[in-house]
């Protein structure tokens, strides 16, 4: 889950980091006015989860309220990757002398918690480590121990900072590593740190990702997620336990297990359909389960016959075959569905879907094949 | 023998008194797995329903040194399924399976010093398990019936799509010489490189079947591995190629990341190395097939 930038801000700042003042604004009259508090030259940005706010013209500088009035208006409303700006973010803006990029991620590759660091601050940090990755200071660090000062001054100074510099620069990687760590982060990034030109840090931006499986015990930071960024269907599905995905085709979709549901969108496409959805009824789905997932389905307005595929592990085929003839009894519009059925109490699934009049495929090929039929 | 699991396995299932728990012990007690106990903290004595003779131990130290454990199988909820791995490896056992999704990142990150610094393996977290039909033993939650002794290795990020791809290998008699899901999440115990190279040196396997999917970088490591240091067929399928980007599908780990992770980069890189790759989870399989014969 992202949070907004204001949020992030307050984190980081909570543990220390030099983030400048800033308002929320939700209207043009607002950003005016919190131009005017701060006085001088303002940033005004677009609050969205989206990134590439600046390409999309969601960042504009500011002398004074009346031209923060009309960068808000100007921000207010556009839509940055298919999210609608609602509010934007006022802040009073930063000489900058330098810039660094400081940020505290998982790397997969090592399977450890590593902070990144590079003297080539406000720039996609994914690009530089793909083609200058010598450019990148990084510190892998077991998260029951943190950081020790003395790697964080080694990454300080092969910075370039100075002395007084490096101490400030400890301080702020300590405090995003916490940051990381005690939100349950997946991604905690200042980009750019920017040095200004009387020698001052100062973390301008805020970027911060929660990993979703540690939300249940987090709940002051689930508090912060914003629904309204969000496909209303996948916030019901998310409630439901079930991991749903929209896409543009007709084919609904609802499987068993990650890696078989984006296998059946894979399989649908490859025999000339499109999928309408990705969507995981989750391990050990009950008849509810499925029942609800089918619904969310056919709320899809663009479905045209949904296609179920469940090879069950944990899941349990009678479980399955009970909540499709559930959820048949009340789908809200007759659509064909092709089910193809297999695994953990097959043979029970099987004949209780048979005594309901549903012949269930073996193959997932096959049925595969009459999804795509059932729409052409 | 085939890789990672033998008839000699003592199992303790974790969170055995649970629903998931006490089905799945049922379901590999049934397949031939010895099913020597089960632990839940504060549930010391209890019985479990279908295994008389199952004793259930509050603390995995004691279910080790009463029954001779040397393997888990963890079914615990995912709070506190780090610390159930954590357990087991002070335990010292050799192999550690744990099914359990949802565990968050932070948790894995801090078992990982850990189990680097002992000698158990741990498959998973959020994994289906093994499954070694030769020998007549799984640990995990496929579903035994599908498989059929054979000689083909099989490999993969996911639960489900492992099933499909033993049910075409058993339909087209060439049968698994083992089974293993190494799970869905970013942080995990044993990965592609690992499960290849067992099979490489296992002389029970013939082939190899390699089930990926989009996110991070592991499918393009085992590329590299299987250029360098494999001999033997392998056949790939990658999931996630109408995925759309930035999002996560499902699996904490299916994720594609700026230009990282894609299904095109990975069946590229695999194919470089010489492995087969198919457009479905079935043409994988055909593709090893022709292969063997």
């Amino acid at each position: 889950m992202k949070v907004h930038e204001s949020d992030a801000r307050r984190i980081f700042a909570d543990r220390g980091l030099p983030v400048p003042p800033s308002r929320v604004a939700t209207t043009p009259d607002e950003s005016a006015t919190a131009a005017g508090e701060f006085g001088g030259l303002v940033v005004v940005k677009a609050l969205v989860l989206a990134g590439g706010r600046g390409k999309a013209g969601g960042v504009k500088l500011a002398d004074g309220p009346e031209a923060a009035r009309e960068a808000a208006e100007a921000i207010l409303g556009i839509e940055i990757r298919g999210e609608r700006v609602r509010r934007v973010l006022v802040a009073p803006a930063v000489d900058i002398d330098r810039e660094i990029y400081l940020g505290v991620t998982i790397d997969r590759e090592r399977q450890s918690a590593v902070v990144m660091a590079s003297a080539a601050g406000g720039i996609d940090i994914e690009e530089v480590a793909a083609d200058t990755p010598e450019a990148i200071q990084r510190i892998e660090f077991d998260v029951a121990r943190g950081v020790e000062a003395w790697q964080a001054r080694a990454v300080g100074f092969a910075l370039g900072l100075g002395g007084r510099q490096v101490l400030d620069f400890v301080g702020i990687l300590n405090g995003l590593v916490r940051a990381f760590v005690e939100c349950d982060a997946s991604l905690a990034e200042v980009n750019p740190l920017v040095v200004s030109p009387d020698g001052k840090l100062w973390a301008i931006d805020a970027k911060l990702n929660i990993d979703d499986n540690a939300l249940g015990r987090r709940p002051e930071l689930e508090q912060l997620r914003d629904d309204a960024a969000e496909e209303p269907a996948e916030a019901l599905a998310r409630a439901a336990g079930i991991s749903y995905i929209k896409l543009d085709g007709d084919i609904g979709c609802m499987v068993n297990g990650a890696g078989l549901a984006m296998a059946t969108m894979d399989v649908v496409k490859h025999y000339g359909g499109e999928p309408a959805n990705f969507l995981d009824v989750g391990g050990g789905a009950g008849a509810e389960r499925v029942s609800a997932a089918l619904s969310i389905i056919l709320d899809d307005p663009n479905v045209r016959a949904v296609f179920v595929n469940i090879f069950g592990g944990i899941t349990r085929a009678d479980d399955v075959a009970q909540g499709v003839l559930a959820a048949r009894e009340s789908m809200p519009r007759a659509v064909p569905l092709v089910v193809r059925l297999m695994g953990t109490n097959e043979a029970e699934g099987l004949r209780l879907l048979a005594d309901a009049g549903i012949q269930a495929e073996r193959s997932m090929d096959a049925a595969a094949r009459l999804a795509v039929e059932a729409v052409r | 023998m085939s890789i990672l699991l033998d008839a000699s396995a003592r199992v303790v299932v974790q969170g055995i008194t649970g629903r998931q728990g006490t089905f799945h012990a049922q379901r590999m007690a049934e397949a031939g797995t010895a099913v020597v106990a089960g632990v839940t903290p504060g549930r010391a004595g209890a019985a479990v329903d279908g295994l008389p003779g199952v004793p259930v131990f509050n603390t995995m130290a004691e279910a080790v040194s009463d029954t001779g454990a040397n393997a888990a199988c963890i079914f615990v909820p995912p709070p506190f399924a780090a610390d159930a791995i954590l357990e087991d490896i002070a335990a010292g056992l050799e192999l550690i399976v744990c099914i359990t999704e949802g565990i968050p990142t932070i948790d894995m990150l801090r078992v990982m010093p850990v189990l680097r610094a002992s000698s158990s393996r741990l498959i998973g977290p959020n994994c289906p398990g093994i499954a070694v039909p030769g020998a007549n033993v799984k640990v995990g939650i496929m579903p035994w019936e599908i498989h059929a002794p054979g000689r083909v290795g099989v490999v993969s990020r996911s639960g489900t799509l492992t099933y499909e791809v033993v049910q075409h290998l058993t339909d087209s008699g060439l049968g698994q010489s083992a089974a293993v899901g190494i799970g869905g999440d970013p942080i995990i115990g044993t990965r592609f490189t690992d499960v290849l190279e067992l099979y490489e040196q296992d002389d029970q396997t013939d082939g190899i079947v390699l089930l990926g999917e989009i996110g991070g970088g592991d499918e393009e490591q085992a590329a590299r591995f299987i250029s360098e240091r494999v001999t033997k067929p392998v056949s790939a399928f990658i999931a996630g190629k109408t995925a759309p980007p930035e999002r996560r599908m499902g699996h904490a780990g299916a994720i594609v990341s700026g230009s990282e992770g894609t299904a095109a980069g990975k069946e590229t890189a695999l194919r470089e190395a010489g492995v087969c790759v198919g457009d479905t989870p079935r043409e994988a399989v055909d593709l090893l097939a022709a292969q063997l014969r």
